[in-house]
Protein backbone atom coordinates (compact mmCIF):
# COMPACT_ATOMS: atom_id res chain seq x y z
CA UNK A 1 0.00 0.00 0.00
CA UNK A 2 2.67 2.34 1.09
CA UNK A 3 4.63 1.66 -1.83
CA UNK A 4 1.44 2.10 -4.59
CA UNK A 5 1.22 5.32 -2.62
CA UNK A 6 4.79 6.24 -3.12
CA UNK A 7 4.42 5.23 -6.59
CA UNK A 8 1.49 7.68 -7.19
CA UNK A 9 3.46 10.41 -5.41
CA UNK A 10 6.40 10.26 -7.83
CA UNK A 11 4.25 10.04 -11.02
CA UNK A 12 2.46 13.61 -9.68
CA UNK A 13 5.93 15.32 -9.83
CA UNK A 14 6.88 15.35 -13.38
CA UNK A 15 3.09 16.37 -14.08
CA UNK A 16 3.43 19.10 -12.03
CA UNK A 17 6.74 20.30 -13.60
CA UNK A 18 5.21 19.52 -17.00
CA UNK A 19 2.45 22.08 -15.71
CA UNK A 20 5.04 24.63 -14.39
CA UNK A 21 6.90 24.64 -17.42
CA UNK A 22 4.32 25.16 -19.95
CA UNK A 23 2.65 27.39 -18.20
CA UNK A 24 5.80 29.59 -17.87
CA UNK A 25 6.75 28.97 -21.62
CA UNK A 26 3.76 29.93 -22.51
CA UNK A 27 3.67 33.51 -20.79
CA UNK A 28 6.78 33.99 -21.70
CA UNK A 29 6.57 33.17 -25.45
CA UNK A 30 4.24 35.96 -25.34
CA UNK A 31 4.40 39.00 -28.35
CA UNK A 32 5.02 42.36 -26.25
CA UNK A 33 6.23 42.45 -22.87
CA UNK A 34 4.09 42.90 -19.46
CA UNK A 35 4.84 46.50 -19.22
CA UNK A 36 3.67 47.70 -22.90
CA UNK A 37 1.02 50.77 -21.99
CA UNK A 38 -0.06 52.98 -24.41
CA UNK A 39 2.78 55.47 -22.72
CA UNK A 40 5.81 54.91 -23.92
CA UNK A 41 8.16 54.89 -21.63
CA UNK A 42 11.76 56.47 -21.94
CA UNK A 43 14.21 53.25 -23.06
CA UNK A 44 16.07 53.87 -19.71
CA UNK A 45 13.46 53.39 -17.36
CA UNK A 46 11.85 50.60 -19.54
CA UNK A 47 15.43 48.97 -18.88
CA UNK A 48 15.10 49.74 -15.13
CA UNK A 49 12.05 48.16 -14.80
CA UNK A 50 13.34 44.90 -16.80
CA UNK A 51 16.09 44.54 -14.48
CA UNK A 52 13.79 44.89 -11.69
CA UNK A 53 11.43 42.47 -12.58
CA UNK A 54 14.23 39.96 -13.70
CA UNK A 55 13.45 40.20 -17.34
CA UNK A 56 16.73 41.29 -18.57
CA UNK A 57 17.76 37.62 -17.83
CA UNK A 58 18.28 34.59 -19.53
CA UNK A 59 15.27 32.32 -20.19
CA UNK A 60 16.76 29.52 -18.10
CA UNK A 61 17.89 31.81 -15.73
CA UNK A 62 14.80 33.67 -15.08
CA UNK A 63 13.00 29.81 -14.86
CA UNK A 64 15.23 28.32 -12.38
CA UNK A 65 14.79 31.71 -10.29
CA UNK A 66 11.05 31.11 -10.60
CA UNK A 67 10.76 27.81 -9.80
CA UNK A 68 13.16 28.32 -6.63
CA UNK A 69 11.10 30.78 -5.13
CA UNK A 70 7.90 28.46 -5.72
CA UNK A 71 9.52 25.84 -3.91
CA UNK A 72 9.14 28.66 -1.06
CA UNK A 73 6.24 29.50 -1.50
CA UNK A 74 7.00 32.68 -3.43
CA UNK A 75 4.94 33.23 -6.96
CA UNK A 76 6.75 36.74 -7.22
CA UNK A 77 5.69 40.18 -7.69
CA UNK A 78 2.03 40.77 -9.07
CA UNK A 79 2.67 43.25 -12.18
CA UNK A 80 -0.83 44.80 -12.05
CA UNK A 81 -1.37 44.85 -8.51
CA UNK A 82 1.75 46.68 -7.04
CA UNK A 83 2.57 46.31 -3.75
CA UNK A 84 1.10 42.74 -3.49
CA UNK A 85 3.08 39.72 -3.95
CA UNK A 86 1.10 37.16 -5.90
CA UNK A 87 1.24 35.07 -3.05
CA UNK A 88 -0.54 37.88 -0.83
CA UNK A 89 -3.00 37.99 -3.51
CA UNK A 90 -3.67 34.11 -3.72
CA UNK A 91 -3.33 33.93 -0.20
CA UNK A 92 -5.85 36.26 0.90
CA UNK A 93 -8.65 34.68 -1.61
CA UNK A 94 -8.29 31.60 -0.26
CA UNK A 95 -10.81 31.04 2.28
CA UNK A 96 -13.83 32.07 0.44
CA UNK A 97 -13.00 30.21 -2.40
CA UNK A 98 -12.57 27.14 -0.40
CA UNK A 99 -15.72 27.55 2.02
CA UNK A 100 -17.35 27.79 -1.51
CA UNK A 101 -15.95 24.76 -2.91
CA UNK A 102 -15.71 22.33 0.24
CA UNK A 103 -19.76 23.43 0.22
CA UNK A 104 -20.53 22.65 -3.30
CA UNK A 105 -18.31 19.41 -3.01
CA UNK A 106 -20.40 18.07 0.30
CA UNK A 107 -23.87 18.94 -1.36
CA UNK A 108 -23.09 17.30 -4.87
CA UNK A 109 -21.99 14.18 -3.11
CA UNK A 110 -24.82 13.72 -0.83
CA UNK A 111 -27.44 14.60 -3.12
CA UNK A 112 -26.04 12.97 -6.05
CA UNK A 113 -25.67 9.87 -4.36
CA UNK A 114 -28.75 9.75 -2.50
CA UNK A 115 -30.70 10.42 -6.16
CA UNK A 116 -28.68 7.96 -8.17
CA UNK A 117 -29.62 5.20 -5.54
CA UNK A 118 -33.14 5.80 -5.28
CA UNK A 119 -33.25 5.85 -8.94
CA UNK A 120 -31.41 2.46 -9.21
CA UNK A 121 -33.85 1.16 -6.41
CA UNK A 122 -36.76 2.83 -8.50
CA UNK A 123 -36.00 1.57 -12.34
CA UNK A 124 -37.72 2.82 -15.12
CA UNK A 125 -40.75 4.16 -13.05
CA UNK A 126 -41.55 7.58 -13.28
CA UNK A 127 -39.41 8.66 -10.36
CA UNK A 128 -36.62 7.40 -11.67
CA UNK A 129 -37.14 9.28 -15.44
CA UNK A 130 -38.13 12.89 -13.82
CA UNK A 131 -34.79 12.31 -11.68
CA UNK A 132 -32.74 11.06 -14.87
CA UNK A 133 -33.90 14.02 -16.88
CA UNK A 134 -33.05 16.53 -14.23
CA UNK A 135 -29.72 14.94 -14.42
CA UNK A 136 -29.37 14.82 -18.01
CA UNK A 137 -29.98 18.77 -18.32
CA UNK A 138 -27.75 19.46 -15.16
CA UNK A 139 -25.23 17.90 -17.07
CA UNK A 140 -25.96 19.80 -20.63
CA UNK A 141 -26.80 23.02 -18.49
CA UNK A 142 -23.08 25.12 -17.89
CA UNK A 143 -22.64 26.83 -14.40
CA UNK A 144 -22.82 30.22 -16.48
CA UNK A 145 -26.22 29.39 -17.23
CA UNK A 146 -27.66 28.24 -14.33
CA UNK A 147 -25.92 30.64 -11.96
CA UNK A 148 -28.25 33.41 -13.63
CA UNK A 149 -31.55 31.95 -14.20
CA UNK A 150 -31.06 31.31 -10.34
CA UNK A 151 -30.71 34.68 -9.71
CA UNK A 152 -33.25 35.88 -11.59
CA UNK A 153 -35.62 33.97 -10.18
CA UNK A 154 -34.81 33.79 -6.56
CA UNK A 155 -32.94 36.97 -6.17
CA UNK A 156 -34.48 39.52 -8.54
CA UNK A 157 -38.31 38.18 -8.99
CA UNK A 158 -38.86 36.36 -5.68
CA UNK A 159 -36.55 39.02 -3.63
CA UNK A 160 -35.92 35.52 -1.26
CA UNK A 161 -32.10 35.26 -1.43
CA UNK A 162 -29.52 38.31 -2.30
CA UNK A 163 -28.59 38.67 -6.05
CA UNK A 164 -24.99 39.56 -5.14
CA UNK A 165 -21.94 38.91 -2.44
CA UNK A 166 -21.33 42.65 -1.24
CA UNK A 167 -25.27 42.86 -1.28
CA UNK A 168 -25.49 41.20 2.03
CA UNK A 169 -23.77 39.77 5.03
CA UNK A 170 -25.77 36.64 6.17
CA UNK A 171 -25.00 33.00 5.48
CA UNK A 172 -27.35 32.98 2.91
CA UNK A 173 -25.25 34.74 0.39
CA UNK A 174 -23.45 31.38 0.02
CA UNK A 175 -26.79 29.36 -0.64
CA UNK A 176 -26.99 30.44 -4.65
CA UNK A 177 -23.33 29.99 -5.61
CA UNK A 178 -22.81 26.96 -3.71
CA UNK A 179 -26.24 25.16 -5.20
CA UNK A 180 -24.95 26.70 -9.14
CA UNK A 181 -21.59 25.51 -8.54
CA UNK A 182 -23.12 21.91 -7.44
CA UNK A 183 -25.81 21.31 -10.05
CA UNK A 184 -23.25 19.97 -12.70
CA UNK A 185 -21.70 17.72 -10.43
CA UNK A 186 -25.26 16.49 -8.33
CA UNK A 187 -26.47 15.59 -11.84
CA UNK A 188 -23.24 13.41 -12.93
CA UNK A 189 -22.82 11.68 -9.87
CA UNK A 190 -26.37 10.83 -9.71
CA UNK A 191 -25.96 9.26 -12.94
CA UNK A 192 -22.45 7.36 -12.19
CA UNK A 193 -24.29 6.04 -8.89
CA UNK A 194 -27.72 4.70 -10.28
CA UNK A 195 -25.59 2.94 -13.07
CA UNK A 196 -23.16 1.53 -11.09
CA UNK A 197 -26.01 0.48 -8.52
CA UNK A 198 -27.67 -1.38 -10.61
CA UNK A 199 -24.92 -2.99 -11.63
CA UNK A 200 -24.14 -4.29 -8.10
CA UNK A 201 -27.78 -4.95 -7.37
CA UNK A 202 -27.88 -7.36 -10.27
CA UNK A 203 -24.97 -9.31 -8.92
CA UNK A 204 -24.58 -12.73 -7.35
CA UNK A 205 -23.54 -12.00 -3.99
CA UNK A 206 -26.40 -8.94 -3.77
CA UNK A 207 -28.84 -12.32 -5.02
CA UNK A 208 -27.84 -14.58 -1.78
CA UNK A 209 -28.08 -11.33 0.38
CA UNK A 210 -32.08 -11.24 -0.91
CA UNK A 211 -32.27 -14.92 -0.47
CA UNK A 212 -31.21 -14.76 3.13
CA UNK A 213 -34.28 -12.39 3.65
CA UNK A 214 -32.54 -9.34 3.83
CA UNK A 215 -34.45 -6.16 3.35
CA UNK A 216 -33.47 -3.53 0.76
CA UNK A 217 -32.24 -0.59 3.01
CA UNK A 218 -29.55 -3.70 5.05
CA UNK A 219 -28.66 -5.06 1.61
CA UNK A 220 -28.08 -1.39 -0.16
CA UNK A 221 -26.12 -0.39 3.22
CA UNK A 222 -24.25 -3.21 4.02
CA UNK A 223 -23.37 -4.95 0.46
CA UNK A 224 -24.02 -2.85 -2.36
CA UNK A 225 -23.21 0.82 -0.74
CA UNK A 226 -18.98 0.34 -1.18
CA UNK A 227 -18.56 -1.69 -4.04
CA UNK A 228 -21.17 1.15 -6.03
CA UNK A 229 -19.38 3.86 -4.82
CA UNK A 230 -16.28 2.83 -6.58
CA UNK A 231 -16.90 4.41 -10.09
CA UNK A 232 -18.46 7.68 -7.79
CA UNK A 233 -14.90 7.94 -6.14
CA UNK A 234 -13.10 7.72 -9.37
CA UNK A 235 -14.95 10.66 -10.73
CA UNK A 236 -13.75 12.49 -7.65
CA UNK A 237 -10.87 14.03 -9.93
CA UNK A 238 -12.63 15.20 -12.63
CA UNK A 239 -15.54 16.42 -10.44
CA UNK A 240 -12.84 18.76 -8.63
CA UNK A 241 -11.79 19.84 -11.22
CA UNK A 242 -15.07 20.92 -12.56
CA UNK A 243 -15.89 22.58 -9.25
CA UNK A 244 -12.76 24.80 -9.77
CA UNK A 245 -12.96 25.84 -13.31
CA UNK A 246 -16.84 26.46 -12.08
CA UNK A 247 -15.50 28.27 -9.16
CA UNK A 248 -13.87 30.70 -11.73
CA UNK A 249 -17.71 31.74 -13.19
CA UNK A 250 -19.69 31.70 -10.28
CA UNK A 251 -17.42 34.13 -8.25
CA UNK A 252 -17.04 36.32 -11.41
CA UNK A 253 -21.05 36.06 -11.27
CA UNK A 254 -21.83 36.79 -7.87
CA UNK A 255 -19.04 38.92 -7.21
CA UNK A 256 -17.20 36.93 -4.59
CA UNK A 257 -13.76 37.85 -4.01
CA UNK A 258 -12.38 34.34 -4.10
CA UNK A 259 -9.03 33.12 -6.13
CA UNK A 260 -11.11 32.92 -9.32
CA UNK A 261 -12.34 36.52 -9.31
CA UNK A 262 -8.38 37.48 -9.21
CA UNK A 263 -7.92 34.69 -11.70
CA UNK A 264 -10.24 36.08 -13.91
CA UNK A 265 -9.35 40.04 -13.71
CA UNK A 266 -5.34 38.83 -14.24
CA UNK A 267 -6.58 37.58 -17.51
CA UNK A 268 -8.41 40.87 -18.67
CA UNK A 269 -5.38 43.04 -17.47
CA UNK A 270 -2.70 40.53 -18.88
CA UNK A 271 -1.10 40.40 -15.20
CA UNK A 272 1.24 37.98 -16.57
CA UNK A 273 2.65 36.24 -13.42
CA UNK A 274 -0.38 36.37 -11.47
CA UNK A 275 -2.14 34.41 -13.73
CA UNK A 276 1.00 31.98 -13.96
CA UNK A 277 0.94 31.63 -10.58
CA UNK A 278 -2.92 31.07 -9.98
CA UNK A 279 -2.73 28.35 -12.96
CA UNK A 280 0.25 27.11 -11.10
CA UNK A 281 -1.86 26.70 -7.76
CA UNK A 282 -4.56 25.21 -9.43
CA UNK A 283 -3.00 22.46 -11.18
CA UNK A 284 -1.25 21.92 -7.97
CA UNK A 285 -4.56 21.59 -6.06
CA UNK A 286 -5.89 19.49 -8.72
CA UNK A 287 -2.63 17.02 -9.08
CA UNK A 288 -2.86 16.94 -5.01
CA UNK A 289 -6.52 16.31 -4.63
CA UNK A 290 -6.24 13.34 -7.51
CA UNK A 291 -3.50 11.70 -5.72
CA UNK A 292 -5.13 11.84 -2.83
CA UNK A 293 -8.25 10.18 -5.10
CA UNK A 294 -6.35 7.54 -6.17
CA UNK A 295 -4.60 6.51 -2.98
CA UNK A 296 -8.46 6.30 -1.16
CA UNK A 297 -9.19 4.29 -4.28
CA UNK A 298 -6.07 1.81 -3.67
CA UNK A 299 -7.01 1.39 -0.22
CA UNK A 300 -10.66 0.23 -0.96
CA UNK A 301 -10.16 -1.72 -4.39
CA UNK A 302 -7.06 -4.04 -3.58
CA UNK A 303 -7.13 -5.14 -6.87
CA UNK A 304 -5.95 -1.40 -8.38
CA UNK A 305 -2.45 -1.97 -5.89
CA UNK A 306 -1.47 -4.92 -6.95
CA UNK A 307 -1.55 -4.53 -10.70
CA UNK B 1 -34.51 -14.26 -20.70
CA UNK B 2 -38.40 -13.46 -19.91
CA UNK B 3 -40.76 -12.09 -21.80
CA UNK B 4 -40.73 -8.66 -19.64
CA UNK B 5 -37.12 -8.18 -20.22
CA UNK B 6 -37.17 -8.72 -23.69
CA UNK B 7 -40.49 -5.87 -24.06
CA UNK B 8 -38.78 -3.51 -21.63
CA UNK B 9 -35.52 -3.98 -23.53
CA UNK B 10 -37.37 -3.40 -26.87
CA UNK B 11 -39.09 -0.54 -25.51
CA UNK B 12 -35.64 1.23 -23.79
CA UNK B 13 -34.08 0.40 -27.32
CA UNK B 14 -36.71 2.27 -29.38
CA UNK B 15 -37.11 4.93 -26.73
CA UNK B 16 -33.12 5.75 -27.26
CA UNK B 17 -32.93 5.66 -31.26
CA UNK B 18 -36.53 7.51 -31.04
CA UNK B 19 -34.50 10.40 -28.66
CA UNK B 20 -31.34 9.91 -31.40
CA UNK B 21 -33.88 11.13 -34.26
CA UNK B 22 -35.44 13.98 -32.52
CA UNK B 23 -32.13 15.44 -31.00
CA UNK B 24 -30.55 14.90 -34.33
CA UNK B 25 -33.66 16.74 -35.88
CA UNK B 26 -33.37 19.58 -33.52
CA UNK B 27 -29.54 20.24 -33.98
CA UNK B 28 -29.78 20.02 -38.30
CA UNK B 29 -32.91 22.29 -37.71
CA UNK B 30 -30.87 24.87 -35.65
CA UNK B 31 -27.93 24.63 -37.78
CA UNK B 32 -29.90 25.36 -41.03
CA UNK B 33 -31.71 28.21 -39.32
CA UNK B 34 -28.55 29.85 -38.52
CA UNK B 35 -26.74 29.84 -41.53
CA UNK B 36 -29.94 30.71 -43.61
CA UNK B 37 -31.37 33.29 -40.46
CA UNK B 38 -29.02 36.45 -40.81
CA UNK B 39 -29.52 36.62 -44.57
CA UNK B 40 -33.69 36.81 -43.85
CA UNK B 41 -33.05 39.08 -41.70
CA UNK B 42 -33.22 43.20 -42.46
CA UNK B 43 -30.81 43.52 -39.73
CA UNK B 44 -26.87 43.42 -39.73
CA UNK B 45 -25.25 42.05 -36.40
CA UNK B 46 -23.06 45.43 -36.40
CA UNK B 47 -25.45 48.34 -36.90
CA UNK B 48 -25.84 50.10 -33.55
CA UNK B 49 -29.13 52.27 -32.94
CA UNK B 50 -29.30 54.41 -29.74
CA UNK B 51 -32.56 55.22 -29.70
CA UNK B 52 -33.53 51.62 -30.01
CA UNK B 53 -31.75 50.07 -26.80
CA UNK B 54 -32.28 47.30 -24.90
CA UNK B 55 -36.12 46.65 -27.24
CA UNK B 56 -38.12 44.15 -26.54
CA UNK B 57 -38.49 40.90 -28.59
CA UNK B 58 -41.21 42.23 -31.59
CA UNK B 59 -42.28 41.00 -34.86
CA UNK B 60 -43.10 44.58 -36.50
CA UNK B 61 -39.63 46.34 -36.58
CA UNK B 62 -38.42 42.47 -37.32
CA UNK B 63 -36.03 42.82 -33.92
CA UNK B 64 -37.30 38.68 -33.45
CA UNK B 65 -35.09 38.37 -30.25
CA UNK B 66 -35.33 42.14 -28.97
CA UNK B 67 -31.82 44.07 -28.92
CA UNK B 68 -29.25 44.48 -26.63
CA UNK B 69 -27.63 47.84 -24.83
CA UNK B 70 -25.98 49.05 -28.14
CA UNK B 71 -29.47 48.69 -29.93
CA UNK B 72 -27.55 45.96 -31.91
CA UNK B 73 -30.40 42.99 -33.41
CA UNK B 74 -30.09 40.14 -31.50
CA UNK B 75 -31.94 37.77 -33.22
CA UNK B 76 -29.13 37.80 -35.96
CA UNK B 77 -26.07 38.12 -33.28
CA UNK B 78 -27.92 34.69 -31.55
CA UNK B 79 -28.04 33.38 -34.93
CA UNK B 80 -23.88 34.46 -35.34
CA UNK B 81 -23.23 32.91 -31.78
CA UNK B 82 -25.07 29.51 -32.73
CA UNK B 83 -22.97 29.21 -35.59
CA UNK B 84 -19.58 30.08 -33.79
CA UNK B 85 -20.69 27.03 -31.38
CA UNK B 86 -21.52 24.33 -34.25
CA UNK B 87 -17.99 25.83 -35.69
CA UNK B 88 -16.26 24.81 -32.48
CA UNK B 89 -18.02 21.41 -32.41
CA UNK B 90 -16.91 20.37 -35.86
CA UNK B 91 -13.37 22.14 -35.31
CA UNK B 92 -12.24 20.90 -31.98
CA UNK B 93 -13.92 17.41 -32.30
CA UNK B 94 -11.81 16.97 -35.58
CA UNK B 95 -8.67 17.89 -33.97
CA UNK B 96 -9.60 15.52 -30.93
CA UNK B 97 -10.26 12.92 -33.12
CA UNK B 98 -7.00 13.36 -35.25
CA UNK B 99 -4.73 12.92 -32.02
CA UNK B 100 -6.79 11.11 -29.97
CA UNK B 101 -7.16 7.95 -32.62
CA UNK B 102 -3.38 8.61 -33.59
CA UNK B 103 -2.36 8.17 -30.29
CA UNK B 104 -4.74 5.48 -29.05
CA UNK B 105 -4.11 3.53 -32.43
CA UNK B 106 -0.38 3.72 -32.02
CA UNK B 107 -0.27 2.62 -28.15
CA UNK B 108 -2.85 -0.12 -28.80
CA UNK B 109 -0.98 -1.54 -31.86
CA UNK B 110 2.69 -1.21 -30.62
CA UNK B 111 1.52 -2.38 -27.00
CA UNK B 112 4.18 -3.24 -24.27
CA UNK B 113 6.07 -0.81 -22.65
CA UNK B 114 5.49 2.14 -24.93
CA UNK B 115 1.84 1.51 -24.77
CA UNK B 116 1.80 1.24 -20.91
CA UNK B 117 3.74 4.45 -20.63
CA UNK B 118 1.97 6.22 -23.30
CA UNK B 119 -1.25 5.09 -21.25
CA UNK B 120 0.55 5.95 -18.15
CA UNK B 121 1.25 9.85 -19.57
CA UNK B 122 -2.56 10.06 -20.16
CA UNK B 123 -3.72 8.73 -17.04
CA UNK B 124 -1.53 11.78 -15.71
CA UNK B 125 -2.78 14.68 -18.21
CA UNK B 126 -6.49 13.73 -16.84
CA UNK B 127 -5.40 15.10 -14.02
CA UNK B 128 -4.64 18.68 -15.49
CA UNK B 129 -6.66 21.50 -15.55
CA UNK B 130 -6.17 22.00 -19.23
CA UNK B 131 -8.68 24.32 -19.00
CA UNK B 132 -6.54 26.71 -16.88
CA UNK B 133 -3.59 26.37 -19.82
CA UNK B 134 -6.14 27.27 -22.24
CA UNK B 135 -6.67 30.42 -20.53
CA UNK B 136 -3.26 31.01 -20.07
CA UNK B 137 -2.53 30.60 -24.08
CA UNK B 138 -5.89 32.95 -24.09
CA UNK B 139 -3.95 35.97 -22.21
CA UNK B 140 -0.76 35.41 -23.87
CA UNK B 141 -1.49 35.24 -27.52
CA UNK B 142 -3.75 37.22 -29.74
CA UNK B 143 -7.32 35.76 -29.51
CA UNK B 144 -8.26 34.76 -32.79
CA UNK B 145 -10.75 32.12 -34.01
CA UNK B 146 -8.44 29.11 -35.34
CA UNK B 147 -6.04 29.06 -32.21
CA UNK B 148 -8.93 29.09 -29.79
CA UNK B 149 -11.03 26.19 -31.63
CA UNK B 150 -7.27 24.07 -31.78
CA UNK B 151 -6.58 25.02 -28.22
CA UNK B 152 -10.08 22.99 -27.34
CA UNK B 153 -9.76 20.68 -29.72
CA UNK B 154 -6.52 19.77 -28.30
CA UNK B 155 -7.45 19.18 -24.57
CA UNK B 156 -10.23 17.09 -25.44
CA UNK B 157 -8.35 14.02 -27.04
CA UNK B 158 -7.79 11.70 -23.73
CA UNK B 159 -11.05 9.49 -23.75
CA UNK B 160 -10.69 9.07 -27.34
CA UNK B 161 -7.48 7.90 -27.50
CA UNK B 162 -8.86 5.36 -24.39
CA UNK B 163 -11.13 4.50 -26.29
CA UNK B 164 -9.61 3.87 -29.66
CA UNK B 165 -6.45 2.00 -27.75
CA UNK B 166 -9.02 -0.35 -26.32
CA UNK B 167 -10.43 -1.28 -29.83
CA UNK B 168 -6.87 -0.97 -31.33
CA UNK B 169 -5.85 -4.13 -29.08
CA UNK B 170 -8.56 -6.24 -30.28
CA UNK B 171 -8.55 -5.18 -34.05
CA UNK B 172 -5.00 -5.96 -34.15
CA UNK B 173 -5.64 -9.92 -33.60
CA UNK B 174 -7.76 -10.25 -36.33
CA UNK B 175 -6.89 -12.38 -39.53
CA UNK B 176 -6.88 -9.49 -42.08
CA UNK B 177 -3.89 -7.85 -39.69
CA UNK B 178 -1.70 -11.16 -39.41
CA UNK B 179 -2.41 -11.62 -43.21
CA UNK B 180 -1.32 -7.82 -44.04
CA UNK B 181 2.18 -8.81 -42.00
CA UNK B 182 2.47 -11.29 -44.12
CA UNK B 183 2.96 -9.56 -46.91
CA UNK B 184 4.85 -7.05 -45.71
CA UNK B 185 2.99 -4.38 -44.72
CA UNK B 186 5.00 -1.52 -42.74
CA UNK B 187 3.40 -1.31 -39.41
CA UNK B 188 2.18 2.57 -39.85
CA UNK B 189 0.61 1.38 -42.82
CA UNK B 190 -1.32 -1.37 -41.00
CA UNK B 191 -2.53 0.90 -38.30
CA UNK B 192 -3.48 4.06 -40.16
CA UNK B 193 -5.06 1.97 -43.35
CA UNK B 194 -6.18 -0.98 -42.26
CA UNK B 195 -6.99 -0.53 -38.20
CA UNK B 196 -7.95 3.10 -38.24
CA UNK B 197 -11.26 2.81 -40.89
CA UNK B 198 -12.92 -0.29 -38.70
CA UNK B 199 -12.46 1.91 -35.99
CA UNK B 200 -15.39 4.46 -37.51
CA UNK B 201 -18.38 3.61 -35.47
CA UNK B 202 -16.70 3.90 -31.97
CA UNK B 203 -15.20 7.00 -33.17
CA UNK B 204 -18.23 8.63 -34.33
CA UNK B 205 -20.14 7.94 -30.63
CA UNK B 206 -17.25 9.25 -28.88
CA UNK B 207 -17.09 12.20 -31.27
CA UNK B 208 -21.08 13.13 -30.25
CA UNK B 209 -19.75 12.80 -27.07
CA UNK B 210 -16.84 15.17 -27.39
CA UNK B 211 -18.83 17.85 -28.95
CA UNK B 212 -20.75 19.44 -26.09
CA UNK B 213 -17.65 19.06 -24.36
CA UNK B 214 -15.63 21.49 -26.71
CA UNK B 215 -18.80 23.56 -26.77
CA UNK B 216 -18.92 24.18 -23.03
CA UNK B 217 -15.18 25.58 -22.88
CA UNK B 218 -15.64 27.90 -25.57
CA UNK B 219 -18.87 29.29 -24.40
CA UNK B 220 -17.00 29.55 -21.22
CA UNK B 221 -13.92 31.06 -22.32
CA UNK B 222 -16.64 33.38 -24.18
CA UNK B 223 -18.47 34.01 -20.87
CA UNK B 224 -15.43 35.35 -19.52
CA UNK B 225 -14.41 37.93 -22.07
CA UNK B 226 -11.32 35.75 -23.01
CA UNK B 227 -12.73 34.12 -26.31
CA UNK B 228 -14.52 35.12 -29.48
CA UNK B 229 -13.85 38.80 -29.53
CA UNK B 230 -16.23 41.71 -30.19
CA UNK B 231 -17.75 42.64 -32.62
CA UNK B 232 -17.76 38.84 -33.34
CA UNK B 233 -20.09 36.95 -30.83
CA UNK B 234 -20.68 33.45 -29.90
CA UNK B 235 -23.33 32.14 -27.34
CA UNK B 236 -21.21 31.97 -24.03
CA UNK B 237 -20.37 35.85 -25.13
CA UNK B 238 -24.15 36.68 -25.41
CA UNK B 239 -25.29 35.11 -21.88
CA UNK B 240 -22.51 37.32 -20.20
CA UNK B 241 -24.03 40.53 -22.15
CA UNK B 242 -27.53 39.07 -20.86
CA UNK B 243 -26.13 38.73 -17.38
CA UNK B 244 -24.98 42.59 -17.17
CA UNK B 245 -28.88 43.30 -18.43
CA UNK B 246 -30.93 40.28 -16.77
CA UNK B 247 -33.05 42.86 -14.78
CA UNK B 248 -33.80 45.45 -17.36
CA UNK B 249 -33.85 43.09 -20.50
CA UNK B 250 -34.33 39.25 -19.48
CA UNK B 251 -34.91 37.82 -22.82
CA UNK B 252 -30.78 38.91 -23.62
CA UNK B 253 -29.68 36.15 -20.94
CA UNK B 254 -33.18 34.15 -21.72
CA UNK B 255 -32.82 33.31 -25.64
CA UNK B 256 -28.75 32.48 -26.17
CA UNK B 257 -28.80 31.12 -22.39
CA UNK B 258 -31.98 28.62 -24.05
CA UNK B 259 -30.35 27.87 -27.35
CA UNK B 260 -26.79 27.13 -25.94
CA UNK B 261 -28.87 24.68 -23.30
CA UNK B 262 -30.97 23.18 -26.52
CA UNK B 263 -27.98 22.41 -28.47
CA UNK B 264 -25.60 20.99 -25.24
CA UNK B 265 -28.95 18.80 -24.19
CA UNK B 266 -29.72 17.63 -28.17
CA UNK B 267 -25.91 16.74 -28.21
CA UNK B 268 -25.76 14.82 -25.03
CA UNK B 269 -28.63 12.94 -26.14
CA UNK B 270 -27.59 12.21 -29.20
CA UNK B 271 -24.08 10.97 -28.41
CA UNK B 272 -26.25 8.62 -25.11
CA UNK B 273 -28.46 7.25 -28.03
CA UNK B 274 -25.69 6.33 -30.22
CA UNK B 275 -23.39 4.56 -27.72
CA UNK B 276 -26.16 2.69 -27.05
CA UNK B 277 -27.32 1.32 -30.48
CA UNK B 278 -23.62 1.09 -31.33
CA UNK B 279 -21.56 0.09 -28.49
CA UNK B 280 -24.10 -1.43 -25.76
CA UNK B 281 -21.41 -2.91 -23.70
CA UNK B 282 -20.58 0.21 -22.58
CA UNK B 283 -23.17 1.44 -19.36
CA UNK B 284 -24.30 4.85 -19.87
CA UNK B 285 -23.68 7.12 -17.50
Amino acid sequence: MLRFALLRFLWAIPTLLLVIVLAFLMVHAAPGGPFDAERVLPPEIEDNIARAYHLDEPLPQQFTRYLKGLLKGDFGPSYRYRDYTVSELIGNAIPVSLKLGVLAMGLAVTVGIAAGTLSALRQNTVLDRVTMGFAMSGISIPVFVVAPLLILFFAVKLQWLPASWSGSNSSWRFLLPVVSLALPQVAYIARLTRASMIDVLGSDFIRTARAQGLGTISIVRYHAMKPAMLPVLSYMGPAIAAILTGSVVVEQIFGIPGVGQFFVRGALNRDYTLVLGIVIFYAALVIFLNFVVDVVYGFLDPRIRHR
Amino acid sequence: MSAGIVVSRVTTEMRRSRAVTISGGILIAIAVFAIIGPFISPHSYLTTDFDGRLAEPTLESFHLFGTDDLGRDLFVRTLLGGQVTLLVAIVASVVSLVIGVAYGAVAGYVGGRIDALMMRAVDALYALPFIFLVILLMVAFERNFLLIFVAIGAINWLDMARIVRGQTISLKQREFVDAAKLIGVPSWRIIFRHITPNLLGVVIVYITLTIPQAILVESFLSFLGLGIQEPQTSLGALVNGGVSQMEQAPWMLLIPAGLLAVILLCFNFLGDGLRDVFDPRQESR
